[in-house]
Parts: structure tokens; C-alpha cells; sequence
């Protein structure tokens, strides 16, 4: 069984790394200040008994007030998983860091967030709509999307 | 005289037989070989994500079919658990039997395609994939006995399966376990030691063990680069942790490897069905559960062993009849990331059947 990592415990621990961090977290999710979402990520990833080397997922959520955008992390070494999650409370032009240099499982996904969702990645090489046309209007996976 | 010589731009699809469907491949070509590549979809978007959220949790698992069109009983099992996982909904213990069995079927199903396929792209033209077809129908017999259809099954509900199977599925079933390895022999007799298909396809389009887990590849072309990763080990769902099987793998992650590991899968898929077929209890198929699902606040994130790979299925839940979030990890996509690398430096020939042994299906790439 893959044991899902408690975000309490990776809490207090980044806490002391980077402090001011973290703004939440739960028994099984971390959410992250977007500023410091690649720093966390590097030391998640890259840290000798966490060695998160596996992005599974990445997908945003429209909260309306805010962008919610969720990676879903699993060590194969270790057969461990960890929810992080980041926030974006900008609408006109939310952007985020990008994960594309340390996971390259990220480069679709994240281009289908720009694309669906409307959040732009800063240093992904290649930031493009990836399914809609170039020139397509709006982002449709927001809620606030009508065509008609 | 010197000849003046200038790499040029080749759009390869996106209507070309050997695209699966609708995908261009933007090469950039120097004479034959392959020195650039863009991969361009989309063309089969129909907004599955959004779609979703205006159906009902129930209504949800028809469009889930149409993800990928070659697995949907894995889709609808995928998406099942994921609403279970949810509304902490349980299954009564013969539906999670016959959702194994009917996931193991369509890992079988789709893997005969993607080899058959594979093979056609490679050159032996239709021979073999005719061979596979003849066996995936004895798998949708099996699949209409069952759900009354033939590609788009819908079979699956939270919290069980829409209907028992019918008498007659089991005995058919018992002498489908029966025969299948027979007939997966056949192919390796005919095609394992075949001189043109090593040729062809040894030491092509090799995916790296390192890049195959950083551009989080899943499924046979992740296993194929020598990584023993498998959801049903890993974290098993429903009843998988009461079978015994092995988890086949590559040593160097190329074509070959991935054409031998579904075969491999194939003949694991048939040892789980023999077992699950020998515990088979009765009972119940489905668990009491209301017309319109209302699940709790909150959101969860279910994910399967699907015959491309890692298939997930993330909801967010506000208590409404629909989803508030519908997100569907697809393997399909994710493992075309490295295409560009994998194809880079091989000839236009080559790059054909690299595309193949990735096994994708469009319209689970573009949703």
C-alpha cells in the first residue's frame, strides 16, 4: 500500500527549513505559499528519505476567491505519496512557478492548466495552449466560463 | 559539386494511419532522420472535464467510456473508486470480484490491439493484428454478456456493477482462461524470435529509466524501462491484493521491450483471472446506494493500474449532485512527454513504431 505521508509531520519539518512557508496543513494534504512552492518542491524532492522523484498528477481547481492547484507526489523509492497544494488569488493574470525543471511530467499538465484554466507557469519552456486552438478566447474549465 | 542541403519541416498526420487517430507529429527532417519534433493534438477534445460537471455522479460514468474507448471498464472502474473513495461508499465483495475480472479482460483486450497495432506499424501488415482481433472478440462476447455492449460498456456504479453477470459468463470465462495462453504462445512462436521485428525494433526509441520516472511515464512503458512499478502492487484497490502475479519489466526501455512486456501482462492477466474465477463468491453486486449520490465535502484522488498506465480520476466534491471538479489523469498523455527525445536521431520509419509501442489512444490525449 502506498502510505500516504502525514502533511503535519513534512509540515514541521519544512517549517524549520523554510519558515513561513507553509499556510496549512492537514493529516493528508500541505498547502504551500506559491512563493516558496519551488524551493518546497526541490527540497521534497531531493531530500534523502522523502525523495519524491514521481509527479502523478497535477490539476487546478476554480474556487471562485482563488485558483487551487494540486500535485500529487509519490516516492517509487519508497512507495510514499504527498498531496501539495498551492494558491493563486490573482483572476486577471494568476501565475504560478513552474515544476517542468524538476519534474518533466509536468510539461503537459501544466500546459493544460494554462490552456483549460487560465494559469500561467513562469519558466515553463514552452507555455502554450495545448488542446484549443491558438487565438481561442477564455479558459473554459473556469466556472465563471459562458460561451453563450 | 557540393549539394546545398536544408532540414525541412514534414507534418506527419494528424489523419495518417499510423497516428491511432487524430495526431500530428511536426518533424523536423534532415534527409530520412529526425532531428526535431513537435507533437500537436487536440483535435479530439470534446471538454470531458467540463461536461462532467453538469451531470450527475451516476451520469458521469458514460463519458468516463468515452475516455479511453480500448479500456472503459478500467475507465469506469477508475472513476468508480474514485466517487467511492469519496462518499465512503463500500462494494459488496463479488462486484469487486467481477471488477477484476472485467479489468483483467480489458487489459487483455487492449493490449492485443496496442501489439497488434504495434506489429502492423512495424510492417507485418494486418497478419497479426487480424489473429489478436479474433481473440479480443471472444473478449467482447464476454463483455456483451455481461452489459449487453460491445465497446462502451457503462457496466460499473458506485458501489458495485449495474447487473450480475448472467449464467452462462462463467463457464465462458473458465474456457477463455483456458485457451488464452495457448493462443499467446502462438504469437511468440510466430513473432519473438522473428528476425524483421527484432530488427526493427531492438535498441529503437530507448526511453531511459531516469527520464521514464522524471516525465512520470506509467504503465508498460514505465515498466519496459526497467522500473517494477505497478498500482495494483503498489497500492492495490479493490480485491488485488489477494492475487499472485509478477510484474513484468524491461532492461533498456525500448521498443521491443515494450511490445515483450505487454505480452508478459497479457499472460499475468490470465493467472488472475483463473484465481479470481476459483474465489468468485455470491452475493450482492452492488451496495445500497442512493440515485443521486450527495458525497461530503472534499475531494479525492482514485487511481488504477489501466493497460497504458496510471489512470486517475480526481473529484472535488460541494455536496451537489454533480462534481464540482472532474479531472482525469490520463496516461495517454503524460507518457507522450518524452516523445520528442525518443524519436530525435531515427529515421522517419523508425519514428513510426516509436509512436506504436507507446500505446496511446487519442481520445483519452485529449479529452
Amino acid at each position: 500500500m502506498t502510505a500516504a505521508l502525514s502533511g503535519n509531520e513534512i509540515a514541521t519539518r519544512l517549517q524549520k527549513q523554510f519558515p513561513g512557508s507553509i499556510v496549512e496543513s492537514g493529516p493528508n494534504s500541505l498547502l504551500v505559499k506559491s512563493e516558496s512552492l519551488l524551493e518546497i518542491a526541490t527540497f521534497l524532492k531531493t531530500t534523502p528519505g522523502l525523495d519524491f522523484d514521481y509527479l502523478a498528477a497535477i490539476t487546478a481547481v476554480d474556487y471562485y476567491d482563488y485558483f487551487e492547484v494540486i500535485y500529487q507526489l509519490t516516492s517509487l523509492q519508497h512507495n510514499h505519496s504527498l498531496v501539495v497544494k498551492t494558491r493563486c488569488y490573482e483572476r486577471e493574470n494568476p501565475s504560478l512557478p513552474s515544476v517542468v525543471t524538476l519534474w518533466r511530467g509536468a510539461d503537459f499538465q501544466e500546459r493544460e492548466i494554462y490552456d483549460l484554466m487560465g494559469i500561467s507557469f513562469d519558466g515553463h519552456p514552452n507555455l502554450k495552449r495545448i488542446v484549443l486552438w491558438e487565438g481561442f478566447e477564455g479558459h473554459p474549465l473556469r466556472k465563471d466560463y459562458l460561451r453563450w | 559539386m557540393v549539394i546545398k542541403t536544408e532540414p525541412f519541416v514534414v507534418n506527419i498526420g494528424p489523419a495518417h494511419p499510423s497516428t491511432h487517430g487524430v495526431f500530428r507529429m511536426k518533424a523536423t527532417l534532415d534527409g530520412e532522420v529526425i532531428v526535431d519534433m513537435e507533437p500537436v493534438f487536440g483535435y479530439l477534445h470534446r471538454g470531458i472535464e467540463k461536461l462532467a460537471e453538469e451531470r450527475t455522479y451516476t451520469g458521469v460514468i458514460p463519458l468516463t467510456d468515452r475516455l479511453d474507448y480500448l479500456a472503459s471498464m478500467s475507465n469506469n472502474l477508475a472513476y468508480c473508486l474514485a466517487v467511492e473513495k469519496l462518499g465512503g461508499i463500500p462494494v459488496p465483495e463479488r462486484a469487486e470480484y467481477l471488477r477484476v475480472i472485467m479489468a483483467e479482460l480489458q487489459r487483455i483486450a487492449s493490449h492485443l490491439i496496442a501489439v497488434g497495432a504495434f506489429l502492423n506499424d512495424c510492417g507485418a501488415f494486418m497478419t497479426p493484428i487480424l489473429y489478436m482481433l479474433r481473440e479480443r472478440e471472444k473478449i467482447l462476447d464476454l463483455f456483451e454478456m455481461a452489459s449487453g455492449q460491445r465497446l462502451t460498456y457503462n457496466y460499473m456504479r458506485v458501489g458495485g456493477v449495474s447487473q450480475d453477470v448472467p449464467e452462462e459468463f462463467v463457464p465462458a470465462l473458465g474456457k477463455f482462461v483456458k485457451v488464452m495462453p495457448r493462443w499467446i504462445d502462438e504469437y511468440d512462436q510466430l513473432l519473438k524470435e522473428n528476425e524483421i521485428l527484432l530488427a526493427r525494433a531492438k535498441g529503437v526509441g530507448i526511453l531511459p529509466k531516469e527520464l521514464a520516472i522524471n516525465i512520470s511515464a506509467s504503465g508498460p512503458v514505465l515498466r519496459a524501462s526497467g522500473v517494477k512499478w505497478d498500482i495494483r502492487k503498489a497500492d492495490p484497490y479493490s480485491v488485488y491484493e489477494r492475487f499472485e502475479f509478477d510484474i513484468p519489466t524491461g532492461s533498456v526501455g525500448d521498443c521491443y521491450d515494450r511490445y515483450r512486456v505487454r505480452i508478459e501482462e497479457m499472460r499475468q492477466s490470465v493467472c488472475i483471472l483463473k484465481q479470481a474465477l476459483e474465489q468468485l463468491p455470491q452475493g450482492e453486486v452492488r451496495s445500497d446506494v442512493p440515485h443521486l449520490i450527495r458525497p461530503p465535502v472534499g475531494e479525492a484522488y482514485g487511481h488504477i493500474e489501466a493497460p497504458r498506465g496510471e489512470l486517475g480520476f480526481y473529484l472535488v466534491s460541494d455536496n451537489s449532485i454533480a462534481p464540482y471538479r472532474f479531472h482525469v489523469r490520463a496516461p495517454s498523455l503524460i507518457n507522450l512527454t518524452a516523445l520528442r527525445e525518443m524519436m530525435v536521431g531515427w529515421k522517419v520509419a523508425d519514428a513510426i513504431i516509436i509512436f506504436g509501442s507507446i500505446d496511446i489512444n487519442m481520445a483519452e490525449v485529449d479529452r
